[in-house]
């Protein structure tokens, strides 16, 4: 039993590799995942990916935004301080909306940074996680476990007809670790 | 997709749709009549005004989408660009009913007893600035804001400026429906050049020109205020209804069978828009609040105190309601931007919102309040509405059934758009 842990096929061809996909899904062969340098209109669906969550995330922060700055405000200014300002009430609710909007705008950027991060192990001070180098450069990359029942031999013939130009047997997942 | 022999199939105008829009014009012009007949001349006119105004205004932003697609070099657009240039067709026909009205609000005048018993003679539209008297030193209705402004507000330059700034937007219209159809027949880039040329001129040109229009047509009806926002709030409306109208035309001639080419990915771009510029529109409706609420100042707050009066404060905050929080809640996801079904309903409440925004803009300061909330408006308001919605039906449709092909098929981003995919 060798040790490759994971089959890649690299392309120099989105279509090729596109054709590629199907080949080996024709031939029931589980991909792991797909690495383009630029984003590919239609590769989600063939692939089965779940449409993203970072919208409802997105939501989230805003309502957390918007709810956390108009607190702060109403306890500032009608609750713990408040000032006259030209003869309006205390609780003067239109003027409490510019910052609203804006904390809801603040929180929503940053909450959907942190979590697309989060989600993508992209940490400041982190080496990325890559399977391959040439994946964001110019290499449109099919990785393929290797623990499943399909002999090597196999997958490799399949993604050299699929015009691959390299295909590499890795031992480890990822190239760069810490 | 039987895409490719389908390139050359014109649009029918027959049927269901064209005898009800027929019927709807005739509802229209009977309510026009009894208006009169039962001696609420003053609320049909300002009710003819509303909807001349959102007429013209829903024309225009057909020239205005084809002007951005162009200007922007948008592909994802090319294969929908015939609706919006039917809008551009039908302009001036709008602009020609809008000129006939507003003549004849101006030209037609009734006596009118002030509180202190003297009367005098009023026109029934822009009362507040047409009136004869008003200029004039000594009359009894001097008013001395007016006479200032009257050397814009004044008849003869008023009408110049309005034939004006909507012969050019119809010019524009005509110039990019025109290159278009040569383009089917001739090809090359040469006609995408003009166009593009066009519609770079004809959105510098309106964009310096239609808040003088909104000035003119709207604001211009409560002479003594003002607000720098307006112009920009108005655009804002007529875009938003604009495209809420374009998208329905579309939902409509797909499931008439045409355009099968216009696919979920388009009318999601069609409902992104349509949730982007109602936020743009909150946006300009509460600037220019804030900034008169915060400010105080009697002459601005005097808008917006007519609009609190109780007649008025229920519509007032249901117009934010339908024209915020609808779309903000039903738009905002991925999914309901790719149901026709939410989709189609969104476009029949932005359109009934913005009637109502326009009329949050003209009832207040022309009819004024009224005993109720409830009674702010009667049978005149639907029935008018009805009407010019089935002249605007009659009209585009029947624009769009003079195309020889329901696509531009020269169009150089075409293969973009037939493949649009988001």
């Amino acid at each position: 039993m060798s040790n490759t842990k994971f089959i890649l096929g690299l392309f120099d061809d989105p279509d090729l590799m596109m054709h590629g996909i199907d080949k080996l899904q024709k031939n029931s062969i589980p991909i792991y995942d797909v690495y383009t340098p630029m984003p590919i209109h239609g590769i989600d669906d063939k692939l089965g990916i779940k449409p993203s969550r970072l919208g409802y995330a997105a939501f989230m922060f805003g309502c957390l935004g918007g709810t956390t700055i108009f607190s702060l405000v109403y306890y500032f200014l009608v609750h713990d301080w408040p000032i006259d300002i030209g003869g309006k009430p205390a609780f003067a609710a239109p003027s409490f909306i510019p910052a609203t909007f804006e904390w809801t705008v603040l929180f929503t950027a940053f909450g959907m940074t942190a979590t697309f991060f989060f989600a993508t192990h992209l940490f400041p001070g982190r080496a990325p996680r890559v399977m391959d180098f040439r994946a964001t450069d110019d290499r449109f990359v099919i990785a393929i476990d290797a623990k499943g029942n399909v002999p090597h031999e196999d997958i490799t013939n399949l993604l050299k007809e699929a015009g691959a130009v390299e295909i590499k047997h890795n031992d480890r997942k990822y190239v760069s670790y810490e | 997709m039987k895409t490719h022999n389908s390139f050359d199939e014109q649009y029918q105008f027959t049927g269901k749709v064209k005898s009800w829009s027929l019927i709807a014009i005739v509802i229209g012009v009977i309510t026009i009549f009894a208006g009169v007949l039962t001696k609420q001349t003053e609320q049909t006119f300002d009710n003819l005004l509303l909807m001349g105004y959102y007429f013209t205004c829903v024309c225009a932003a057909g020239v205005m989408f084809c002007a951005i697609q162009y200007a922007a070099q948008a592909g994802w657009s090319a294969s929908l660009l015939r609706v919006p240039q039917a809008f551009g067709k039908v302009l001036p026909v709008a602009g020609l009913i809008l000129i006939v009205i507003v003549v004849s609000g101006l030209f037609i005048t009734h006596t009118v007893t002030a509180e202190d018993g003297k009367s005098h003679v009023e026109p029934y539209l822009y009362a507040g600035w047409a009136t004869h008297d008003l200029t004039i030193k000594g009359s009894g209705i001097y008013d001395s804001v007016i006479a200032g402004k009257s050397g814009f507000l004044n008849i003869p330059f008023f009408l110049i400026r309005m034939v004006g700034m909507l012969g050019c937007y119809s010019l524009f219209g005509w110039l990019l429906f025109k290159y278009s159809e040569n383009e089917d027949e001739l090809g090359g880039m040469k006609f995408y050049n003009k166009s593009f040329i066009a519609s770079c001129v004809f959105l510098v040109i309106f964009g310096f020109t239609v808040p003088v229009f909104a000035f003119d047509t709207i604001m211009s009806l409560e002479a003594r205020w003002f607000s720098t926002m307006f112009g920009w709030y108005n655009l804002a409306a007529l875009w938003v209804s604009g495209l809420s109208v374009m998208t329905l035309v579309i939902i409509y001639l797909r499931k008439a069978g045409y355009l099968p080419w216009v696919t979920l990915d388009h009318l999601h771009n069609m409902g992104l828009f349509m949730f982007a510029f109602s936020v743009f529109w909150t946006y300009l409706w509460f600037a220019q609040f804030l900034l008169t609420w915060y400010a105080n100042i009697p002459e601005e707050a005097a808008y917006f105190i007519r609009r609190w009066e109780p007649s008025f404060k229920p519509w007032f905050w249901l117009n934010i309601v339908i024209n915020f929080g609808a779309p903000l809640l039903v738009l905002m996801s991925r999914d309901s931007k790719r149901y026709i079904g939410t989709l189609k309903a969104m476009c029949i409440i932005l359109i009934i919102g913005h009637w109502l925004d326009y009329f949050q803009m003209i009832m207040p300061g022309t009819i004024g309040p009224k005993e109720h909330w409830y009674t702010e408006f009667s049978w005149i308001e639907p029935g008018i509405f009805i009407g010019f919605a089935g002249l605007f039906t009659f009209l585009v449709l029947n624009a769009l059934s003079k195309f020889k092909s329901l696509i531009p098929k020269k169009h150089p981003f075409l293969a973009e758009s037939l493949h649009h995919h988001i």
